[in-house]
């Protein structure tokens, strides 16, 4: 009975990776199915379980419902999972909340990981206000320029590598129309804050503006945040893809990938979908970094990486998962297994001077690095910042600020409103959260 | 089969009437028990979820700050009832409920009528006719927001592409479909799959149709628009009304158009939406559980009055 027992609930937590392992060694990880997290699950069994003896319980979950699943989990600290994908918008405060256990000590203890290895920015971004280690990435992003070279070739343009918005603007306007039905560049417009908020805060560090200052007053409708997003929206508006207040990332990428656009501003991942094979613009794609005014870059960064839960139940068999799915050997392994041009990049450096990868990602993976490694996450902008974060202000009410303010942004796009309507309103909302913060 | 079962029921019928009065109470909770389980399951599954998001509805809860979940009496109330946005999701979802379930009412009686008439291939033509209604919603709105809106690859510019070609020129005007009329286009993708649930009702109705009273008004001489209009019309109210009332309460409901067309961007956010909204994005239980349950006192007062109205038209009917 108690046997049959047991291998009841090694199956019931297990979305894979086998049935109960010998000597009870077991983690239980959650996460979101983003592509190369069913591959690491796919490569788990024969590999982790096979050198280690440990089994690994995964539940995978989509990004909405993994993010809920988390939350509940950490911040009731129940022990049911070891380790979970968290982003670096969660990092910051769930360790402030006390919800994560640091890794200092492990990333010191295992000499095979280097964390040294690890680009600095990533590292930077998964560390806490009290300088910790929280988190350690499993792919990272930032974002960066798309064109598409054989169009500006044949309008006699140039691209430069580090160009500015004024020069996007005007490349836009002239390839505008360069071959029938297709427009000068693709922006997000879609609502919400991982779509359009995300690229038009990259915009407003970089014209000088911010969401907050560093004592928390709003700044929505200050001159500098008004002045970057008047750009987005006119230059959206007049060289920008059809249909615009609906275009999000995927909508963008399938533009791009039908010659309806020139140009595209999004994420650095995008590159390996445009260049990748059975891609009808492969080997066409040219990638500048992202566009900038005041500042000297301006892309993003975004990360999935693991965290592990405070009240973990099998910490240092947690912290043997992480070293293997962050590790060197695993992007090796998935480089030969599953082909280099599928392995979770963006996040060591000793994978941007590996050969194979070179090769399987010729075209971008030297704008990628740059475009990573420039980004600030602490200084993104022109003045000091109250929280971490480049595209996002790390504090758990932007996702409600962010996405309310997209609507208006969205509606301006469509011509709905005006751009100062838009922000008014933005800035009552963001007041709103600011009286929060400075009462603390 | 069903005569022999009654007849049965008929004689054993006095006998068991009279053990009952013997023991009345018990008879009667022999005759619930099995219908017991069941009870209690709806209970359990309807409404004990309500009662907790009562409970959670005077609450101070956000997923992201544990360690502040406490009783805050009616605070989450009054934020729903002065929050702009709700306010402004409420008109939505009155606008889009009122004209999704008006035009699907309108379509649907029209299909009803012309295929209430024989002719060869009626019942494939009916077939295809319900076909929208049984699509997956939220595939549906996929593919209205690609397949059909999309400015580039969409159908409908396809379609005026095509057409302006045929009369030689080459610049078709490309509207942007979702842009130009966000409500309208989710009214119409929500009015394509609706009008064939109501055009099965009213069909139903218009079957029903007593057949000796439409020929004793033709041999009376009445035109067909008389006869629709004394007719066919009085007969098909209730079911007009049913329709009316089963439309609103899933167009009410509806979340997968706003959520795929157009993110409830460009002033498309209705209840629903907003609510999804105020869980997932600012992670605010209690606020949601609010704005829910004054979501469902509305329906209440609303569906009452609805009800109220619907159950007089059947008194009506059976005083006749």
């Amino acid at each position: 009975m108690p046997l049959a027992a047991l291998g009841m609930t090694a199956c019931s937590g297990a979305g894979g990776g086998g049935g109960g392992g010998g000597g009870g060694h077991t983690v239980n990880v959650l996460m979101v199915n983003n592509p190369q997290m069913v591959d690491l699950q796919k490569l788990t069994a024969d590999n982790f379980t096979k050198q280690t003896g440990i089994t690994v319980n995964y539940t995978v979950l989509p990004e909405n419902d993994v993010r809920d699943k988390i939350s509940q989990e950490f911040s009731s600290q129940a022990g049911q999972y070891d380790v979970a994908t968290i982003s670096n918008f969660e990092v910051p405060f769930y360790a402030k909340n006390g919800w994560l256990h640091p890794l200092d000590d492990y990333t010191k203890a295992d000499s095979g990981f280097d964390q040294a290895d690890i680009l600095k920015p990533i590292t930077e971004s998964l560390t806490g206000e009290d300088g910790k280690l929280y988190g350690e990435p499993f792919y990272g992003e930032s974002s960066f320029l798309m064109y598409r070279k054989d169009v500006m070739a044949a309008k006699g343009l140039t691209v430069p590598d580090n160009p500015t918005w004024q020069q996007v603007a005007d490349l836009a306007a002239k390839a505008d129309g360069a071959q029938p039905g297709m427009k000068g560049i693709c922006l997000r417009g879609q609502p919400g804050w991982g779509e359009v908020i995300a690229p038009l805060t990259t915009a407003v560090n970089t014209f000088g503006g911010t969401w907050f200052t560093k004592d928390w007053q709003a700044q929505v409708n200050a001159p500098e945040f008004a002045e970057a997003t008047n750009f987005y929206i006119n230059l959206v508006r007049a060289h920008g893809e059809a249909g615009a207040p609906q275009a999000g990332f995927t909508e963008c990428l399938n533009a791009m990938e039908q010659g309806k656009v020139a140009m595209w501003y999004d994420a650095t991942s995008a590159a390996g979908s445009l260049d990748g094979s059975g891609s009808p613009v492969a080997g066409k794609m040219g990638y500048a970094q992202a566009p900038v005014v005041k500042t000297k870059s301006s892309g993003w960064l975004y990360t999935w990486a693991w965290g592990m839960e405070k009240a973990a139940k099998h910490a240092d068999d947690a912290w043997k998962f992480i070293s293997w799915a962050s590790g060197k050997d695993y992007l090796k392994l998935a480089g030969t297994k599953l082909g280099w041009a599928s392995v979770p990049a963006g996040t060591r450096n000793s994978l941007y001077e590996n050969a194979d990868y070179q090769k399987a990602a010729t075209a971008f993976y030297k704008q990628t690095q740059t475009s990573i490694t420039t980004a600030d996450p602490k200084n993104p902008g022109v003045q000091p910042r109250p929280t971490i974060g480049i595209q996002f202000v790390d504090i758990p009410e932007f996702t409600d600020l962010g996405t309310k303010v997209s609507q208006s942004i969205s509606s301006a796009i469509a011509g709905q409103m005006s751009v100062e309507q838009a922000l008014a309103q933005g800035q009552q909302l963001a007041a709103q959260v600011a009286t929060k913060y400075q009462k603390k | 089969m069903s005569a022999v079962d009654t007849a049965t029921t008929r004689v054993t019928g006095p006998a068991g009437a009279h053990r009952a009065a013997a023991k009345p109470r018990r008879a009667a909770w022999a005759r619930r028990a099995p219908l017991l389980p069941a009870l209690v399951f709806l209970i359990v599954i309807t409404q004990l979820p309500f009662v907790a998001t009562l409970i959670i509805s005077f609450m101070n809860w956000n997923a992201l700050y544990p360690d502040q979940i406490h009783f805050t009496g009616v605070a989450n109330y009054r934020t729903v009832l002065t929050d702009s946005l709700l306010r402004a999701s409420i008109v939505t979802t009155v606008e889009l409920t009122v004209a999704v379930v008006l035009i699907s009412l309108l379509l649907g009686l029209l299909l009803a009528l012309l295929l209430d008439r024989v002719f060869v291939g009626r019942g494939l033509v009916r077939t295809m006719l319900i076909a929208p209604f049984l699509v997956v919603p939220v595939a549906a709105a996929l593919l209205w927001k690609h397949a059909l809106y999309n400015p580039v690859y969409g159908l409908f510019n396809g379609l005026l592409t095509v057409v302006w070609k045929a009369f030689g020129s080459d610049n078709p005007p490309q509207p942007d479909w979702i842009t130009n009329m966000p409500k309208g286009s989710i009214i119409a993708e929500l009015v394509w799959q609706w009008t064939p649930f109501m055009m099965l009702i009213l069909l139903a109705g218009l079957q029903s149709r007593p057949a000796e009273a439409m020929e004793a008004a033709t041999v009376d001489g009445a035109g067909p628009w008389q006869t629709f209009r004394y007719l066919t019309l009085p007969h098909l109210r209730r079911y007009l009304e049913l329709g009316a009332l089963l439309g609103s309460i899933y167009v009410v409901q509806n979340f997968d158009s706003v959520f795929t067309i157009t993110s409830g961007g460009l002033g498309t956010a209705n209840l629903p939406y907003t609510i999804y909204q105020t869980f997932y994005q600012a992670h605010d239980y209690g606020r949601a559980s609010a704005a829910g349950v004054v979501v469902v006192i509305a329906t209440i007062i609303i569906a009452t009055f609805a009800l109220r109205v619907v159950s007089s038209l059947f008194r009506e009917e059976a005083k006749r």
